[in-house]
């Protein structure tokens, strides 16, 4: 998780309404340029889709025919077979399951907990707010992957080994989600809390009323993007969840690498079973993908 | 303006808000105030701090990873032994080398990819979605697929080389055949989080400075050398650092595709610490490989950060 913070994202939500970076009418010479490198790009992005086209025409097709031809796709047989045998072979239900809630809880908890730090942060007058401030800004620069020996005992101290928790409560307190709530929240008038701090609303109010709907971009970006990088973890799930049935997506497939040689549709057909829930995610949300990705900085 | 282009450090000048005019809080204030951020202090002390302190700790003990307990005080043995094990080098010097190989292609190819397709009239959102869908899929499956493909004889890839007439290397039997499996999978799968960074920085760009160059005659090529590069250059500074931080940290493609293999020639660091610590059990040895890795992960950051704030304060 990263480093970069980043700010407002409130006026970069314009990108819809973006044209081509041409100066002006292109020239003779800008019209060869563009053609050469609408061209040169397009060749890539196909290229780019080649893994995922090659996986899914795979595992449609039968062993033999895919040993007897492997680069040749066109073949008569196309058929869904390997995907049940894929679904029935391994505990893939288990494994979505075990994703889905262990990803949801995640985004809600890194939501609620990291705004409401922001929010105090930003309109609460506290004692030692400005050392905390400090502190978790040096968090940023903890490099928590490197640590999962020194999390691995904790957790084994304090006996959730195993659990959904253990997966879910490191990855909540989150600098950079508190950063981009705290960029969003400070830009909110100063008027308009002061006017419900008149009429005599709670902080809670304030905040759960006026603090967070107004902060919806900032929500989405942080639950896409911890949603996108809690299902994908893989060492910290990996070391915490050893029953074959509790394990997450990506460390149940990695379990498949090198196992069987020649069952080759039906390992393809659990990878493209891997990757279907995250990419249906991305093909609706892919806007806001995006946009949260260049307003955070997260990885 | 971009988010982006905006440095961490920043955020820390502003701390000053709305509230901090006041001397005393009230008492009211202050609780709530305190209210508010303890979920956030609470788990950033247990799970964020507490490791790193863990770490240290650990790291002075013989602890073992099998039994409860820390062991008993080795002082600083661990350190001398993690410093000149020879095992531990190798690995440190495979993060870097992947650090290394990689860095290069992931800030130069989708800066250039990101400014070609930003000259594009139409098309946007299918790049997007070819360069960038690839950054959702697990790691697992990246490898299974690629795995797949690097299939001696039979793989896809391993016969484009052949249309070239070119021979495939041992992607799994050989050192330089698994790096460069392992790289390539690397730059298929995260180079579109780097394209989009820069696309959304190049975005920023007003239209008019594009325009006035055009009419001072300049080609594209000028345009996109004189204006786009150097505009950009907060933004190729910030995936500079993203990209060094998270190569260093690699773990899931080298570990998933090839074990750290053959015979450990690939093996990142933190597949060694994982190996020491959960193979062979040795904690507190462990505990000092992290740290020392650690260290180096957290100079990296601090070097960035004061660079980037000596910058500023020249340009300010």
């Amino acid at each position: 998780m990263a480093t970069a913070v980043a700010a407002p994202a409130a006026d970069t939500d314009r990108s819809g309404t973006r044209r081509s970076r041409r100066g002006g009418e292109p020239d003779q010479s800008g019209k060869l340029f563009n053609r050469l490198a609408a061209t040169c790009v397009t060749l890539f992005a196909l290229i780019w889709l080649v893994p995922f086209l090659w996986a899914l025409i795979t595992s449609l097709r039968p062993n033999e025919e895919i040993a007897a031809n492997p680069t040749n796709p066109w073949g008569s047989n196309w058929n869904l077979d390997a995907y049940s045998y894929a679904w029935n072979s391994s505990p893939l239900g288990w494994w979505y399951v075990n994703s889905f809630i262990i990803s949801s809880l995640t985004v809600v908890f890194t939501v609620v907990v990291c705004s409401m730090a922001a929010f105090a942060l930003v309109n609460l007058n506290f004692r030692g707010k400005y050392v905390l401030f400090g502190l978790i800004l040096a968090g940023l620069m903890v490099p928590v992957e490197a640590l999962v020996l020194p999390q691995f005992l904790e957790f084994r101290a304090i006996g959730l080994l195993g659990t959904y928790w253990a997966v879910i409560l490191p990855s909540v307190a989150l600098p950079v989600a508190l950063f981009v709530f705290h960029s969003f929240i400070k830009a909110i008038p100063v008027a308009l809390i002061e006017a419900a701090r008149l009429d005599g609303a709670s902080w809670w109010r304030i905040y759960s009323q006026i603090a967070m709907p107004l902060s919806r971009p900032a929500i989405s970006a942080v639950a896409i993007l911890t949603f996108i990088t809690s299902w994908n973890a893989f060492l910290w799930p990996l070391l915490v969840l050893t029953q074959t049935k509790s394990q997450t997506i990506p460390v149940g497939l990695s379990s498949l690498v090198g196992g069987s040689a020649i069952q080759y549709a039906e390992t393809m057909a659990s990878a493209v079973l891997g990757i279907l829930p995250l990419l249906a995610v991305f093909l609706v949300l892919q806007r806001q993908i995006a946009q949260g990705v260049a307003n955070t900085g997260i990885k | 303006m971009t988010a982006t282009a905006l440095p961490a450090p920043r955020t820390g000048v502003e701390v000053g808000d709305r509230a901090a005019t006041a001397g005393r809080p009230p008492r009211s204030e202050n609780r709530a105030g305190w209210l508010f951020a303890t979920p956030f202090l609470a788990l950033y002390l247990a799970f964020l701090i507490g490791p790193v302190v863990i770490g240290l700790l650990i790291s002075l003990f013989n602890t073992t990873t099998v039994k409860a307990g820390i062991g008993s005080w080795v002082g600083f043995s661990n350190y001398a032994d993690v410093l000149t094990n020879a095992d531990f080098w190798a690995s440190m010097w495979h993060s870097a080398l992947f650090t290394l190989l990689t860095t290069p292609i992931l800030v130069l190819l989708p800066l250039l990819f990101a400014v070609l397709v930003s000259r594009l009239a139409r098309g946007q959102w299918f790049y997007r979605l070819a360069f960038f869908a690839p950054y959702v899929v697990p790691s697992a499956a990246v490898c299974l697929i690629f795995a797949f493909m690097y299939t001696p004889e039979t793989g896809l890839i391993t016969n484009a080389f052949g249309w070239f007439g070119l021979t495939a290397p041992d992607f799994f039997g050989s050192t330089s055949g698994a790096w460069f499996a392992v790289v390539l999978l690397t730059v298929w799968w995260t180079f579109g989080f780097n394209f989009i960074l820069y696309t959304a920085a190049i975005q920023e760009i007003s239209e008019e400075v594009y325009e006035a160059a055009a009419l001072d005659g300049a080609g594209p090529w000028q345009q996109i050398r004189m204006i786009t590069v150097p505009i950009l250059r907060p933004t190729i500074g910030l995936v500079l650092i993203l990209q060094v931080l998270s190569s260093l940290k690699v773990f899931d493609q080298i570990y998933i595709l090839l074990t750290g293999g053959p015979n450990y020639t690939t093996r990142p660091v933190i597949q060694y610490i994982f190996d020491t610590g959960f193979s062979a059990y040795r904690g507190g040895y462990a505990a000092a490989a992290t740290m020392v890795y650690f260290v180096v992960l957290v100079l990296v950051s601090v070097g960035w950060f004061l660079v980037r704030r000596r910058n500023n304060s020249a340009n300010a």
